[in-house]
């Protein structure tokens, strides 16, 4: 029953790409959805860390920059296949995951939230430093188009499948994770460690290994960027992005895995919205921010549901 | 000779910028002491303090009374701030009040840019600018003003913790908020306290720095960071461990600025920060409120 019901989804979901994808209008909205679809990838990862083991980070925008430049700096200066910098960006931030995250994890609460952010602020301010190599803060141009066994992914329209490709694989991929032994075990972490680790779960290795998996979700997410937009700066990897991340799987909803797609979409077209109000972007949105936090701090979802059910309950008082 | 002069140059500067933020990182201690909250938006009072001071001294007010009501207005907004944002989200998560406070953060931060404009603006110093010259290396005036404030508000918080009512009603509230309240204390009065106190040190530390740095509406995110790393490196527990931790740190820049490169000055904070977590999570000095497994 499970199993037809998860296909009927992949089967609208495709359907929902393809459609998007050949009626879509102009490159404004193939752009601003790929991005979407970018955010989304390292969203749903993050949220499998924060959602379902319980573990913070403020670093995420890091791995998303480790796999960005990573495709970039080794397609475009070194002329390396794409899916071979792709590969080595995976195994880099994998690396670094696993060498941050060993120390890190054993941290709690906002000890590991300063920990990550620390991590994430050193990756952006070396991205900036490294200028032979990275292009400093002015960024890396002329990154190629992804290319596949002699296919190029040149039009933004091909980007679009890409990246939409690529959502489709991670989003059943982690509707998996969830459903597995992997998830229940995680599941048991965020509830309460002490309990999961007496019933032989070994917590430690497992929030590692989580860790490093949504480290991965954001590389990949950063290749993408890189050939999909062919620019990146180090701007766009620093701690505000971080927190955006963070922002838009709170928004979603913790633990929803469909709620990521909703965070990420909503926190990506916010600013695209904003723009009319010029320098009062910014002051618009911190004011978001805070206004959903304080009166929806379980998501938008959830949190619109809970107030849906609290009337109904109100008018069955009466 | 020429060393010790170059030694000695990078230790004042480090000990300017390291009283600076060890006065914004008690700015977060205090309030992580009273609340366990972390605020990001600590770097923000920082900036208001430094523009605030900055654009009543050009109205005309002498240079006392601009900083005098610089931090009475930006303690003001520290108040307002718990108010608006901080007390209706009081059973939210760890993750939901650290968006809030970024969130407050980017509003200050937004509303300073539209209010001042990207132009940075300068300050005098509060005495001169004719630097002393000691052993060959100079200091300027201005930086004793820092240390010599600096050193002054700690002793007179951690005189005000233990010595008054009030301040221990503080320290009660958040050793055990619960027991507090039981004694008659009232322990939400006691947080908005807190944010109060938390901007007047904010804003006290972007006032001073301003005739050195001057005053730009982005200024903030860097030194509350910053002023964020001294107080985990001390130990978020004890005032006079967050200053330590914040003029170790700008002791630490000001010599990786300038024996191994400048552009990595930013960076050298946050490594010591990962350091400390990773080796000593309890901070340098003192026990930490709370212990990590």
């Amino acid at each position: 029953m499970k199993r037809a019901h998860r296909w009927l989804q992949a089967l609208l979901f495709s359907l929902l790409v393809v459609l998007a994808g050949s009626l879509l209008p102009g490159t404004y909205y193939v752009t601003l959805l790929n991005l979407i679809g970018i955010h989304i990838i390292i969203v749903l990862g993050l949220n499998l860390l924060m959602g379902y083991a319980g573990q913070i980070s403020l670093g995420h925008a890091a791995f998303f920059g480790l796999g960005a430049y990573a495709s970039g700096i080794l397609t475009a200066t070194y002329k390396v296949e794409p899916v071979l910098a792709l590969a080595a960006g995976l195994l880099l931030s994998a690396g670094v995951a696993i060498l941050v995250g060993i120390p890190a994890l054993k941290l709690k609460g906002y000890y590991l939230a300063m920990a990550t952010l620390g991590f994430g602020i050193i990756v952006a301010i070396a991205l900036q430093q490294l200028d032979w190599l990275t292009g400093g803060p002015s960024g890396f141009m002329g990154i190629p188009p992804f290319s596949l066994f002699g296919w190029q992914f040149q039009s933004p329209t091909a980007g679009f499948f890409l990246v939409w490709a690529m959502v489709g694989f991670l989003l059943f991929l982690s509707l998996n994770i969830v459903d597995s032994r992997l998830g229940r075990a995680l599941r048991a972490i965020h509830d309460s460690e002490t309990a999961a680790l007496a019933m032989g779960v070994d917590a430690q290795r497992l929030k590692l290994l989580i860790f490093v998996v949504s480290a991965l979700y954001a590389s990949l997410a950063g290749s993408l960027l890189a050939h999909t937009t062919n620019f990146i700066a180090p701007s766009s990897f620093g701690f505000m992005f971080s927190i955006k991340l963070v922002t838009m799987v709170v928004v979603g909803g913790m633990a929803s895995i469909w709620g990521s797609f909703l965070g990420a979409a909503v926190l990506t077209v916010l600013p695209e919205l904003l723009a009319v109000f010029h320098d009062l972007e910014v002051v618009i949105f911190g004011l978001i921010l805070m206004v959903v936090m304080i009166f929806l701090p379980r998501g938008l979802v959830r949190g619109l549901l809970d107030l849906w059910e609290y009337r109904q309950r109100k008018k069955q008082g009466r | 000779m020429e060393k010790l002069a170059e030694f000695l140059q990078y230790i004042f500067s480090g000990l300017t910028n390291g009283a600076i933020y060890g006065l914004i990182g008690l700015g977060f201690s205090i309030i992580f002491h009273a609340t366990a909250i972390i605020n990001f938006a600590q770097g923000e009072f920082v900036m208001l303090g430094a523009l605030v001071v900055i654009g009543f001294y050009a109205w005309g007010l002498s240079l006392p009374v601009a900083l005098g009501l610089a931090v009475i207005l930006v303690t003001v907004l520290g108040l307002v701030f718990e108010r608006l944002a901080i007390r209706p989200a009081r059973d939210a998560t760890p993750i939901s009040l650290i968006i809030i406070t970024v969130g407050g953060g980017v509003l200050l931060k937004g509303l300073a840019m539209v209010f001042w404009g990207k132009d940075a603006y300068t300050l005098p110093p509060f005495s001169g600018q004719a630097p002393f010259v000691v052993a060959g290396a100079t200091i300027l005036p201005q930086s004793l003003w820092i240390m010599g404030l600096t050193l002054l508000l700690v002793v007179g918080l951690e005189g005000f913790l233990r010595g008054t009512i009030l301040g221990k009603a503080l320290r009660a509230a958040s050793y055990n908020p619960v027991a507090a309240r039981l004694v008659g204390i009232r322990v939400s009065q006691m947080v908005q306290f807190s944010f109060g106190l938390s901007a007047a040190f904010g804003a006290a530390a972007g006032a001073l720095i301003a005739p050195i740095t001057m005053g730009v509406y982005d200024m903030g995110t860097m030194l509350g960071l910053k002023g964020f790393c001294a107080a985990v490196i001390g130990g978020l527990g004890s005032s006079s461990g967050v200053v330590l931790g914040g003029v170790l740190l700008g002791i630490a820049e000001a010599l990786a600025s300038g024996l191994i490169s400048s552009g990595y000055r930013d960076a050298v904070a946050f490594l010591i920060l990962l350091l400390v977590l990773f080796f000593r999570p309890q901070g340098l000095i003192g026990r930490g409120p709370e212990r990590t497994s």
